[in-house]
């Protein structure tokens, strides 16, 4: 049984619709589940505000409203219903978390335009997109300003003065590596970095509020975690440092387990996280490009189609072939 | 002269080489980062497939059935040869930018399926208007990709050497996603959308 509004009379209309059974309800919603998700991300929004002062706060701002913005407009263009369902919003955070703070504000609008109108809605939507938006934002934006997509200023606040620096992935790891003072810093999140990837603790914290929540699973960000260290280990690399630095925390938290564009089963999940562990490794030693966590989910994205198609679960009663 | 107009309004929209039919992407997507490289692209591309139509319509009798397709090449990469020299020795800079993307014309498949599916089967005149449609809106096409690619990918538009205008912002920071493969599939596909919105192309 479900409640329709009517659209056509001014009154609005409740009309009964008559189904098949199970007739289940339940608290959640999309809404609910979107505004759980940007709860638990205003902690690591905080810590970098905290750490970046202004600039953070113009960076998320922009890229959320712009996020919003074209949700809108893209919809009035589509002529569908525009919901204020928070997605745009969790794209918008998204995206501005993984930019560098010193980033011109046009660049993270343009970010959020490329994420909403082509990433998404292109494909149809909420639901039916291929990417990750937010990725996809990111990885426009990394691909077209290489160079303003890779200044990293040292934390400094609000203080008016910033000190640009290399990011800790791309700097030698012989010379910072398997210090106990350099994992405190990562786990704080008090080091240059991406707006909101920095605090390793706080990303934590909300990723496992949401595990609690039973708003995301635990399979893929333990899978794609523990791959990451598995393999930086064999690989003989500092794996604590590995796993705390860069954007690893904030994509195996907050997107690598994304309904739309992630397997739905749970093998699934566990095989898309360790592919995803396996590549970012891969692209950061091997790649052209000092941080490999964006990628490695998007090309997973790609292949998520065909995990879900090997890992559908057998229906009980229906024997092997 | 109705079959003449006819043959030739087609290609430029009801079936625009690019936009409609989606054939020859390859040089289209390879050649339209600037302007320059286009305009040289849909030249070439005019002057092959004007006289190859028209030296296939005139030999359609005598061509065998089972040996065509050989034989379309042939005369279609003689014509590719003559513009390569032609290119080479008159505008050098364009020839060496297109690089390997003009010795190419030889098997594109627009070039030979117009062959195959035009010129083989009609008369003369209208093959010629056939190829005079297609020519003006595959230039029309590349024009405007390369365009839009130009000016967002490189924030201003330079046509042959003379700078026409630049963007006050983009100048320094150009989005260099569109002078990439991915720009070009990325603005083709937003043109085609557009033209399907205002209703130039219609489904089919």
């Amino acid at each position: 049984m479900a409640k329709i509004k009517n659209d056509n009379s001014n009154k609005t209309e409740e009309k009964l619709i008559i189904s098949s059974a199970p007739h289940l309800r339940s608290k959640w919603s999309v809404k609910r589940t979107m505004y759980l998700v940007i709860l638990a991300l205003m902690l690591p929004t905080a810590a970098g505000i905290y750490f970046f002062g202004f600039n953070a706060i113009f960076v998320i701002l922009t890229s959320v409203i712009a996020a919003v913005a074209t949700e809108y407009l893209v919809k009035l263009l589509r002529k569908k219903p525009f919901v204020m369902d928070g997605s745009a919003v969790i794209t918008g955070l998204l995206l501005a978390l993984t930019l560098p703070p010193t980033i011109p504000l046009w660049m993270a609008a343009i970010g959020s335009v490329f994420a909403i109108a082509i990433a998404k809605e292109a494909f149809g939507g909420l639901g039916h997109n291929i990417f990750n938006p937010a990725l996809a934002g990111r990885a426009f934006l990394q691909l077209s300003f290489p160079a303003q997509m890779s200044v990293w200023i040292a934390p400094s606040g609000f203080a008016p003065d910033a000190v640009t620096s290399a990011s800790p992935l791309s700097d030698a790891f012989e010379k910072i590596g398997s210090n106990p003072e350099i994992y405190r810093e990562l786990l704080i999140g008090n080091i240059n970095g991406s707006l909101g990837e920095t605090s390793a603790l706080l990303l934590l914290a909300g990723g496992i509020l949401l595990i609690i929540l039973r708003v995301i699973d635990w399979r893929t960000p333990v899978a794609f975690i523990g791959a990451t260290a598995l393999l930086s280990l064999v690989l003989g690399q500092d794996a604590v440092y590995q796993v705390l630095s860069g954007g690893l925390m904030i994509g195996a938290f907050f997107m690598a387990t994304d309904y739309v564009t992630t397997p739905m089963t749970r093998t699934g999940k566990i095989v898309f996280g360790i592919g995803a562990g396996i590549l970012t490794v891969t692209i950061r030693l091997y790649g052209g490009y000092p941080e490999g966590v964006c990628f490695a989910i998007l090309l997973m994205n790609a292949a998520t189609p065909l995990i879900e198609r090997y890992t559908q679960p057998r229906p009980y009663g229906l024997g092997k072939k | 002269m109705s079959g003449f107009s006819k043959e030739f309004k087609k290609g430029i929209v009801i079936s625009n080489p690019v936009f409609v039919l989606a054939l020859s992407l390859c040089p289209v997507l390879a050649v339209t980062d600037t302007l320059d490289k286009a305009l040289g692209m849909s030249g070439a591309f005019a002057l092959v497939i004007i006289a190859s139509n028209l030296i296939i319509s005139l030999m359609r009798k005598m061509i065998p059935d089972v040996v065509r397709i050989p034989v379309f090449v042939i005369i279609i990469a003689t014509f590719v040869s003559i513009v390569e020299m032609l290119f080479q020795a008159y505008i050098p800079a364009i020839y060496s930018a297109l690089g390997i993307y003009l010795s190419l014309l030889a098997v594109n498949c627009l070039i030979l399926g117009r062959a195959e599916a035009f010129a083989s089967r009609n008369k003369v005149s209208d093959s010629l208007a056939d190829a005079l449609g297609m020519s003006v809106g595959f230039c029309l096409a590349l024009i405007l990709i390369s365009f839009f690619r130009e000016l967002l990918g490189k924030g201003g538009i330079t046509v042959f050497g003379n700078e026409l205008f630049t963007l006050p912002v983009l100048a320094e920071n150009p989005i260099s996603v569109f002078g990439m493969s991915m720009g070009a599939f990325l603005v083709m596909g937003l043109l085609i959308a557009f033209f399907k919105q205002i209703g130039v192309i219609k489904d089919v």
